[in-house]
């Protein structure tokens, strides 16, 4: 909802009200309203978003966060915050700078980013085949989806001190803890997925004579694509939580690595150099699953109305 | 009673549906007793039946939709179903809906399309299925039967979520599908109109087997004002259980 179509809701709700409140309100609303009849302009009602303004929606979306650093900046350089626990924006920026001027935020975020990626390809891989096994099989579900059941309701991190024994600590079990994040989101809601599948067009396609491989193609995965893409969003936000947990492993380079220096240095600044950088990495991820399902299921764009 | 009628529901020659004594139960609730229907190669028959008494039950039997059945039955081995909503797969262009289940190659492409032009809709092939109206969408869901030439076609309330006035025009577009493709059809409907206008027999479904079964007798073009139409309608409406006038 625009922030615009937000308010005339609520003055709308806040109308309803008034008019619960019997006559005296029915009398007040006669004087602005010529029919005398209580009516009310369907546009207001705000059921159906008010049309776009002029203004594009990612830059009125923008203004809240915006307002928020001018806040932090103001506050900062009233001497509000104290420097040596909350750097102002400014100075967080000029730190980022210097680190970006060196080369060193670079080769960090990549070593980070390279097992994100990783661990994702490796996640992916494995929950959509074991997704695909065991929604489409009887067998695979047996042998496959409790266990995945049981693995889900482990928490992730419990298992690192278990990766740690079996791969030693480079970069295997860093890798391996985002891919098992990643593989339990992506299974859970792809599994689910084709298991929930309309049964009327899976019922239709059979009446058709459709076989078992046009029904997979042409029926079930399209129809679970939805699900495995909230299993990739998902995912993605838990890659990124894995990965954390992951570089407190001894990591000789990444976020993790200087996020645990920076502790140890007291560089409060790094660390919000690093909190905005997880921000823009966590929102770049967003901003890719968004464009997959607007590209992936352009189909159902016709009933989402947009 | 009509239990203790005769089988309205059998007839000689040639057949392209022979269903004897057909029995079927939801746990303890018997809903088809005995039902015998026969119907012949291109023969157009409606069957109505108040809510509950089965239609939907024996025409997914028809349609092997359901195989938890007693009884002998014998359908072709082409056939088609049209549900009541058109049930098209969303994330399927309009043609490759039509064309489900067919082997892809370019004549059946051409088929699809030749099909869409049949029911008005050749210039949406390629469009999503959810941009179409209701009455489109069922439209497709007719040529989507009709491409695979079915020797039975089982209709399952087709029209009913569809407003009067498209109504009156599926009539006529599946008239003329049928009398194009010639194909038997089984049409489930709760519309007397409806039967009698389209039907060359109508059929009445009563406590799990065909209570009546009679033929339209009312010459083409079929007005709801002949008197024959009139005649039939109480009569299938006072074995409905409705009082007419
Ligand atoms: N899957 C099912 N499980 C249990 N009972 C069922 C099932 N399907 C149908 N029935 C019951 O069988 C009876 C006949 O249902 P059916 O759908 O065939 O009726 P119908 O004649 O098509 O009715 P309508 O005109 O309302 O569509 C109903 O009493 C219904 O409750
Ligand atoms: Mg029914």
């Amino acid at each position: 909802m625009t922030p615009a179509s937000a308010s005339l809701a609520s003055t709308a709700s806040v109308d309803a009200l008034a008019a619960c409140e019997g006559d005296l309100a029915w009398e007040a609303d006669r004087s602005t309203d010529p029919t005398g009849l209580g009516l009310v302009d369907p546009r207001t009602q705000g059921i159906v978003p008010a049309a776009a303004s002029r203004v594009p929606r990612w830059l009125q979306r923008l203004l809240g966060p915006v307002a928020l650093i001018v806040a932090w900046q103001v506050l900062s350089m009233a001497e509000i915050f104290d420097a040596r626990t909350t750097p102002g924006p400014a100075t967080v920026l000029n730190t980022a700078f210097v680190m970006l001027g060196s080369g060193e935020l670079q080769a960090h975020v990549l070593a980070s980013l390279g097992r994100v990626l990783h661990g994702l390809a490796v996640g992916v891989a494995l929950g959509v085949a074991g997704a695909l096994v065991s929604g489409l099989t009887r067998w695979g579900e047996n042998l496959i989806d409790a266990n995945m059941e049981i693995l889900h309701a482990v928490p992730n991190f419990a298992f690192l001190p278990v990766l740690i024994a079996w791969f030693g600590i480079g970069e295997e079990p860093k890798v391996a803890l985002i891919s098992l994040s990643v593989c339990i989101a992506v299974y859970i809601n792809t599994y689910s997925a084709i298991r929930n599948v309309d049964a009327s067009l899976v019922e239709a396609a059979r009446t058709f004579g459709v076989g078992r491989r046009e029904l997979i193609t042409a029926v079930i995965l399209p129809g679970a694509l939805p699900g495995f893409l909230v299993g990739l969003r998902l995912a993605l936000t838990a890659a990124w939580l894995a990965l954390i947990f992951a570089e407190t492993i001894n990591a000789p380079a990444g976020l993790g690595r200087m996020m645990s220096d920076a502790r140890e240095y007291f560089r409060v600044d790094v660390i919000f150099v690093l909190l905005g950088i997880y921000a823009l990495l966590g929102l770049f991820s967003l901003a890719l699953a968004r464009f997959l399902e607007a590209r992936l299921l352009s189909w159902r764009r016709a009933f989402d109305g947009a | 009673m009509a239990l203790e009628q005769p089988d309205f529901g059998t007839v000689g020659g040639p057949l392209a549906v022979q269903a004897l004594d057909v029995r079927k139960a939801f746990r303890d609730h018997a809903v088809l007793r005995d039902l015998s229907l026969e119907m012949r190669p291109s023969e157009f028959v409606a069957l109505l039946g108040r809510s509950g008494s089965g239609k939907s039950t024996f025409l997914r039997v028809l349609g092997a939709l359901d195989a938890e059945v007693e009884g002998h039955i014998r359908v072709p081995r082409r056939r088609a179903v049209v549900f009541q909503d058109p049930r098209l797969m969303p994330w399927l262009s309009v043609l490759r809906n039509v064309t489900l289940g067919l082997p892809q190659t370019q004549e059946t492409r051409q088929r699809g399309l030749a099909t869409l032009a049949e029911v008005g809709l050749h210039d949406r092939a390629q469009a999503w299925p959810r941009t179409l109206s209701g009455g489109e969408a069922q439209r497709v869901a007719l040529a989507r039967a009709m491409v695979r030439e079915p020797q039975l076609l089982l209709l399952d309330e087709p029209f009913g979520a569809l407003d009067a006035l498209t109504r009156i025009r599926m009539h006529a577009l599946l008239k003329d599908l049928y009398q194009r493709h010639r194909p038997a059809v089984l049409l489930v409907t709760h519309d007397v109109d409806e039967a009698i206008l389209l039907a060359d027999r109508v059929l009445v479904l009563t406590e799990g087997r065909i209570s009546l079964s009679a033929p339209v007798e009312v010459p083409a073009p079929r007005s709801r004002s002949d008197p024959r139409f009139a005649a039939l309608r109480r009569r299938l409406l006072s074995e409905l259980g409705v009082d007419a006038d």
